[in-house]
């Protein structure tokens, strides 16, 4: 038994009311949690009923088919034709690109934060790569359009609205996802491997790229895996640079503008009334599946990590 | 002939002095172990011999160390000398990759490419290595997936894959079991004949067991290096009797 401090003993203290008190605190601390917890799944969960209560009877009146296929996005002709292909391919272009762009950089960056950066050049870097993770995308489309838009317009031909504009645009937003999950990762490796390279007579250079670098492959894929998901996802800066026509293209067309699927549903929501409305939450229903088989594919790369 | 002279060799890290006045010859084709308590500097100077210590910030190093007459520290090149001077760690630490990218890796860097030549390196350091036999059919799968004593007997393939002159040994079998540690020491003498080896070894009779030189360091300070039957039988100083009667350490 402890000593109490004097005149601080309570008199009155039994062991019922201080088992009930902590029973409290701890019962009040789970409801606490519990309902956190709940609020975030109730989210998801509300989001994912209510897109597919509306948006999935659009799908059946359309057909599936001819939604996923169709080529011809003409919601005010009638009959009109509701196909998002084109949407479905701008948005794969583009998050190619993005990808062509922005995962070189960003691992090359990670590395050479992780590995050969001298300490005065990081404490600038890493705030900077911090900061450039919270720009609101509006200002990433800003800057698109002053200085990407001309760029390209001026070297390469075109008006400059393009899927190649998006591309680099997208590129570079999703460096700092790719830059910070990737230089963890490569931290995470153990001094040991490293030395063991140096230790077989590897330069500082092979040992990084021959050995840590493909021991942190699993945590660089996720990085990956999580830039697409931005990618795929982003909406506003993208609408801003990247011409939106609603129009198939083919890959070798990337200096022509296209729209993405996110585009697809900003621009047109706020005058859509009826089915032209129930087919723009039917294209938030495919990008949320989209967004869904990334979400598995990046829990599938972190399950084998941590093996 | 001596593989290494170290003459009045002094190390820091920052303002901590970890060796004091070390001067030791360590002869060619026969096994010399550093033997004392933890925190003496074993690690220290095993790993001054192949320049490790260059990874440590604030490592620095006074005196000399000569192998084969060359000074180590004085303008050569430190890839060139760790190819010369192997090492295998404490713990098992073979790459995330297949057993053959692990053996192949150090012949690899040292700019082999050829398949052919390479297949038959792997199979010769496996060979040497005691290990052939249980990995021969597994050369494609991954390393991590080993035993720690197959993993540790794969890291010291792995060191003999680029041909060194020598192999430094650090506690190479304190994280292995009794069966493993007894194939590791038999490996050991074993490869004396094609190699100067230097192990830094907690069990005394190991030392016994293997070494031909035994050097017994404390404090920082070496106190007795003489060979090893005459060190553990008639010790000249009181505190390495002290130390192999286990009456401190
Ligand atoms: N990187 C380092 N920075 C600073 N001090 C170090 C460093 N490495 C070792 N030391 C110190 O140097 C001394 C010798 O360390 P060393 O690792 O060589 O001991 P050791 O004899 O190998 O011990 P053990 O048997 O526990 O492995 C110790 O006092 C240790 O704290
Ligand atoms: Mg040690």
């Amino acid at each position: 038994m402890g000593q109490r401090p004097l005149g601080k003993a309570e008199p009155n203290w039994s062991f019922e009311r201080w088992l009930l008190r902590g029973f409290n605190r701890e019962f009040a601390a789970k409801i606490l949690f519990a309902t956190s917890a709940c609020a975030a799944i109730l989210a998801v969960g509300l989001i994912c009923v209510f897109l597919f209560i509306q948006g999935l009877p659009a799908i059946g009146n359309i057909g599936i088919f001819n939604f996923l296929t169709g080529t011809e996005w003409r919601p005010t002709w009638t009959p009109p034709l509701f196909g998002i292909l084109p949407m479905i391919v701008g948005s794969l272009y583009i998050t190619a690109g993005a990808i062509f762009f922005g995962v070189p950089v960003g691992i090359f960056t990670a590395v050479f934060m992780a590995k050969f950066c001298p300490r005065f050049v990081y404490v600038v870097l890493k705030p900077a790569v911090n900061l450039l993770a919270g720009i609101p995308s509006v200002v990433y489309g800003y800057f698109g359009m002053v200085v990407l838009v001309p760029f390209v317009r001026n070297h390469f031909g075109g008006n400059g609205n393009s899927i190649l504009t998006a591309s680099l645009l997208l590129g570079m937003m999703i460096l700092p996802t790719i830059i910070t999950i990737s230089e963890s990762a490569i931290r995470a490796i153990p001094q040991e491997m490293y030395g063991g390279a140096v230790a077989l007579g590897a330069s500082h250079e092979r040992a990084t790229f021959f050995v840590v670098l493909p021991a942190a492959k699993s945590g660089v894929m996720a990085s990956i895996v999580l830039g697409i998901g931005r990618a795929v996802g982003e909406t506003m800066a993208v609408r801003m640079v990247a011409g939106n026509q609603a129009v198939m293209r083919m890959p070798h067309e990337f200096l022509l503008g296209a729209r993405t699927l996110t585009s697809n549903v900003v621009i047109e929501l706020g005058y859509a009334y009826g089915d032209h409305r129930a087919a723009l939450i039917a294209t938030g229903v495919v990008l949320f599946v989209f967004i869904l088989l990334i979400n598995a594919l990046f829990g599938m790369l972190k399950k084998r990590g941590d093996n | 002939m001596n593989k290494f002279s170290i003459k009045n060799m002094n190390l820091w890290y920052r303002d901590f002095q970890a060796l004091h006045g070390i001067n030791i010859e360590i002869p060619a084709h026969q096994i010399t172990a550093f033997i004392g308590p933890s925190g003496c500097g074993k690690s220290t100077l095993i790993k001054s011999l192949n320049r490790m210590n260059d990874l440590v910030e604030g490592c620095r190093i006074e005196g000399e160390i000569l192998l084969d007459g060359q000074d180590i520290y004085g303008g050569i090149d430190v890839n060139a000398l760790r190819k010369r001077v192997g090492m295998v760690f404490q713990k098992p630490n073979p790459f995330p990759m297949s057993v053959y990218d692990n053996i192949a890796y150090g012949p690899r860097t040292h700019g082999i490419k050829s398949k052919f030549k390479l297949n038959e390196i792997v199979e010769k350091s496996l060979y040497d290595a005691a290990i052939w036999d249980e990995l021969k059919d597994r050369l494609k799968k991954s390393a991590l997936s080993l035993s720690g004593g197959q993993q540790q007997r794969l890291c010291i393939a792995r060191a003999l894959s680029v041909q060194p002159d020598v192999l430094l040994m650090d506690e190479p079998t304190s994280a292995l079991d009794p069966i493993s540690t007894a194939k590791i020491e038999e490996l050991t003498i074993k490869l004396k004949k094609d190699y100067t080896i230097v192990i830094v070894t907690h069990n005394m009779q190991q030392a016994v067991r293997i070494s031909d030189n035994t050097g017994f360091f404390l404090l920082g300070e070496m106190i007795e290096y003489s060979d090893t039957e005459k060190l553990f039988s008639i010790p000249k100083d009181k505190r390495t009797e002290d130390y192999i009667t286990g009456r401190f350490g």
